[in-house]
């Protein structure tokens, strides 16, 4: 317990701090000592963005002609070379006509014209958004590499592709406002939809699209309409290891044709099913000799494959007959059988994991062509 | 040695005709199990009529010393599990560094997704930035919107009091692939463009009130990454003040993995990834939107009348059962757990029915705590199959009353062209063989 003249001491000690405190607050922010100042310099080098407005743009220009000579050397690679490439990237021009450039809206996104891809000039509606987007991430392999003038430029070509602008066109920081007056697509956005949380923007509240509670005897759709087609079934490779082997359910196996059900003969795997990246890359390599089992035997015994594989037999893994039968009519097998050998797997032959084995990929290409020309037999 | 590997044969190595004997239902589900369990190894060795080899006699685990602590520094995950994988969607893209890796769904538990099988989107590659050279700035569209702008360091940024917080992440793009058609076989292509992570950070708005932001006149916040894309996203300012906008460095428990923004990216609850910026840079306050290549370019939704969507960010009521899904097989007839997930960008998830006839009939489903905001709700459904042909599908309810619809109402609405913001019922086809596949209905 305090004396009396203790607590008045505490007391006129608290007023006096807490008299203080105004101050203090002010004067402390509350988390002192966490960051500092940005300096000019620092903002200049990071606040790149050019706004709807313009706002951002640095000055500068760049000709048609100028960035046709960027175009090709920076771009075309992925681009193609009048921005029609469908092999990297979609297309950057087409489908867009003079209308479109009167009218600001892209008669090809109408329902029924059916352009076969949507291209960026179909999209785009702010010129900004590309003069934005070249100078901060382009060329995809070295971004940031691009001189104001040369983003003036590489645009201004892009524009001249899409008869936005004159191929003697110069395209400058004081023109582009009367440019975006001329894009195909600039009347084609809305934000009239509830897909933005909060009301800055003008859109509706509420979804667009409601659901139903019904709960019995509703009405629902009488017959499947869409599904994979058979050929196609092992299209995202074998779906046998793509789930746990264990618990409730197994991955189907894929790589044959159809699920198996009474009475329906199992048949092999089609070889159009084959994964894309199982027919590119080394690509097939042709069985130049015959491989037997005299051959392979030394190599089974050296690199241990016995010890979970037997010739005719199942052992802790399946036996070289089975997978030579179950691969048998696969164009790609012995490289795809190679690949497993030296890379491992799960899920095609059960649970039990095959490690990635320590074979030279000659020795494996080898037991994966023995496999391939029916090998255990 | 050989011998020894035989014994340890296990009861799940069955051949593919032998789960069709047990499916077949021509044996008990035990005694058929057991049977292809002995089966199994009965080229090698005889049944043990008095139990199961397994418990008569005794592994080598129990009979011998095993590994030490810290034999392996950061675990992974059992030799068992190596299905369990990131996988892309063959052909979707052509280059992998602008490219998506799709999340396991199928095999996943409860509403965590481990970091390691996050799913991944990249528009320019990923990086492993040293997190000593990371900075954060933030500044204003024109000088008078901030008081002071600002640079933060990562030691600063972490120094300042955190929150953590359980958020999905969902790909605007999610099941974009199946707006015409069903296109991919498994519900790790159809959904697997989302992932629920608990994340550690400090409040975006925290940091723009230190730099004395001007609220009344900055109404849009520009987020920028430091990769090769800076890929820059204008974000929604009513989720901003209320604090749910997150500058976060940690992902379950750990720091951010490089795959996912280490060591700093935004988190935007309830709106799609694209805005979450990853290896975040910079934050810039403004007075209006950005029209940004990610929301006029890419990320904007076709509509029937030709017209796009621009500055379509929430994410809406969805859900999808993620057990029994395509490309797996039911190995046997009687019960089975149907589970799954269901999510909202508008808040909590209030109820989930599911159908096991395609729509006709539904019945409610049981909600797994926690039911969070803005995150992963796990449910479940108890099911016995009879071995006929079975449409399952699921339908989530958010606590605004936005019930999710079937694909014939959503395309009714927003036609088939949109690619992003694919909420629809997904339905999925339980065969006679008990292999499932996924279906759309008409």
């Amino acid at each position: 317990m305090f004396s009396s003249p203790d607590a008045r001491a505490l007391a006129a000690l608290i007023v006096g701090w807490a008299a203080l405190l105004p101050t203090l607050s002010h004067a402390t922010p509350r988390f002192d000592g966490i960051g500092r100042t940005a300096t000019p310099a620092e903002i200049k080098a990071w606040d790149i963005d050019v706004r709807p407005d313009f706002k951002g743009l640095p000055a500068g220009q760049g000709s048609v002609r100028r960035g046709e000579q960027v175009w090709e050397a920076q771009c075309a690679s992925c681009h193609g070379s009048f921005g029609e490439s469908n092999e990297v990237f979609t297309p950057i021009v087409g489908y867009t006509t003079k209308k479109d450039i009167e009218t600001g809206r892209v008669a090809s996104l109408q329902p029924g014209a059916n352009a076969p891809t949507r291209t960026t000039l179909m999209k785009v509606s702010q010129l900004s958004t590309l003069w934005d987007y070249i100078y901060r991430a382009m060329p995809w392999t070295a971004p940031k590499s691009l001189s104001a003038d040369e983003v003036y430029a590489v645009t201004a070509y892009i524009l001249s592709l899409g008869h936005v602008v004159p191929e003697d066109f110069t395209l400058s920081d004081r023109n582009m406002r009367e440019v975006q007056s001329r894009l195909p697509n600039r009347h084609g956005m809305t934000t009239a939809h509830g897909l933005w949380p909060g009301s800055e923007l003008g859109g509706r509240a509420r979804p667009d699209v409601q659901g139903s509670a019904c709960m019995k005897d509703c009405q629902a759709a009488a017959a499947v309409a869409s599904a994979i087609p058979d050929y196609a079934r092992n299209a995202h490779g074998n779906l046998a290891e793509q789930s746990r082997s264990l618990g409730p359910t197994r991955g189907a196996d894929t790589s044959r044709a159809t699920a198996p059900d009474a009475g329906k003969k199992v048949g092999p795997a089609p070889v159009a099913s084959a994964p894309a990246a199982m027919k590119n890359g080394a690509g097939e390599r042709p069985a130049a000799t015959d491989v037997g089992a005299a051959d392979v035997m030394p190599l089974l015994q050296k690199n241990v494959c016995i010890a979970c594989h037997g010739l005719d037999n199942k052992l802790v893994g399946p036996s070289f007959k089975e997978v030579a039968e179950r691969y048998k009519s696969r164009s790609d097998a012995a490289t795809y059988l190679a690949g497993k050998i030296t890379g491992g797997g799960q899920g095609a032959w059960g649970a039990i994991p095959m490690p990635a084995q320590s074979i030279s990929e000659a020795d494996a290409l080898r037991v994966a062509q023995w496999l391939a020309q029916g090998g255990g037999k | 040695m050989l011998n020894r590997l035989i014994r340890r044969a296990p009861e799940n190595f069955l051949s593919r005709e032998q789960i069709r004997e047990v499916q077949s239902g021509r044996r008990g589900f035990l005694a058929g199990a057991l049977a292809s369990a002995v089966g199994a190894a009965a080229a090698q060795t005889a049944p043990a009529p008095a139990g199961d080899p397994h418990i008569l006699n005794l592994p080598d685990h129990s009979k011998s010393l095993g590994q030490a602590v810290a034999a392996r520094g950061y675990g992974v995950p059992s030799v068992w599990e190596k299905n369990l994988q990131r996988r892309e969607s063959p052909g979707l893209t052509r280059v992998s560094q602008a490219s998506v890796s799709f999340c396991p769904l199928q095999g996943l538990f409860g509403i965590i997704t481990p970091s390691g099988l996050h799913f991944e989107r990249h528009h320019q590659g990923w990086w492993d930035i040293d997190p000593s050279q990371h900075r954060l700035m933030v500044n204003g569209s024109d000088e008078a919107m901030l008081r002071r702008p600002m640079v933060f360091d990562m030691d600063e940024l972490m120094r300042l009091p955190p929150v953590s917080r359980i958020h999905f992440i969902e790909c605007g793009a999610n099941t974009g692939m199946e707006w015409g058609n069903v296109a991919v076989p498994t519900v790790q292509y159809t959904h697997g463009m989302i992932s629920c992570s608990e994340y550690t950070g400090v409040p975006l708005r925290t940091i723009l009130e230190m730099c004395g932001a001007d609220f009344k006149r900055g109404k849009f916040v520009l987020a920028e990454g430091a990769d090769g894309s800076s890929m820059t996203r204008t974000i929604p300012m009513s989720l901003v003040m209320s604090g749910e906008v997150l500058l976060a460095y940690g992902q379950n428990g750990e720091m951010l993995r490089p795959e996912n923004g280490y060591p700093l990216r935004l988190v935007v609850p309830g709106v799609q990834g694209v805005s979450w910026v990853k290896y975040l840079r910079r934050i810039e306050l403004g007075d209006m939107p950005y029209a940004t290549k990610d929301e006029t370019i890419h990320y904007v939704d076709l509509m029937p009348d030709g017209l796009h969507r621009q500055y379509t960010s929430l994410q809406e009521v969805k859900s999808v059962i993620t057990s029994p899904s395509g490309g797996q097989m039911l190995l046997d007839k009687g019960f089975h757990n149907i589970t799954g997930l269901a999510w909202s960008g508008r808040g909590k998830v209030r109820r989930v029915d599911v159908s096991a006839d395609g729509g006709r009939n539904w019945k409610p489903a049981r909600l797994q705590t926690p039911v969070l905001s803005k995150c992963l709700t796990r449910f479940n459904f108890d099911w016995s199959w009879d071995g006929l042909p079975a449409l399952l599908m699921s339908r989530a309810v958010d606590e605004t009353g936005h019930i999710q619809p079937t694909y014939a109402e959503l395309r009714k609405v927003r036609g088939t062209r949109s690619i992003y913001h694919n909420n629809a019922i997904q339905t999925w086809l339980v065969e006679e063989s008990g292999e499932v596949k996924n279906v759309q209905l008409s």
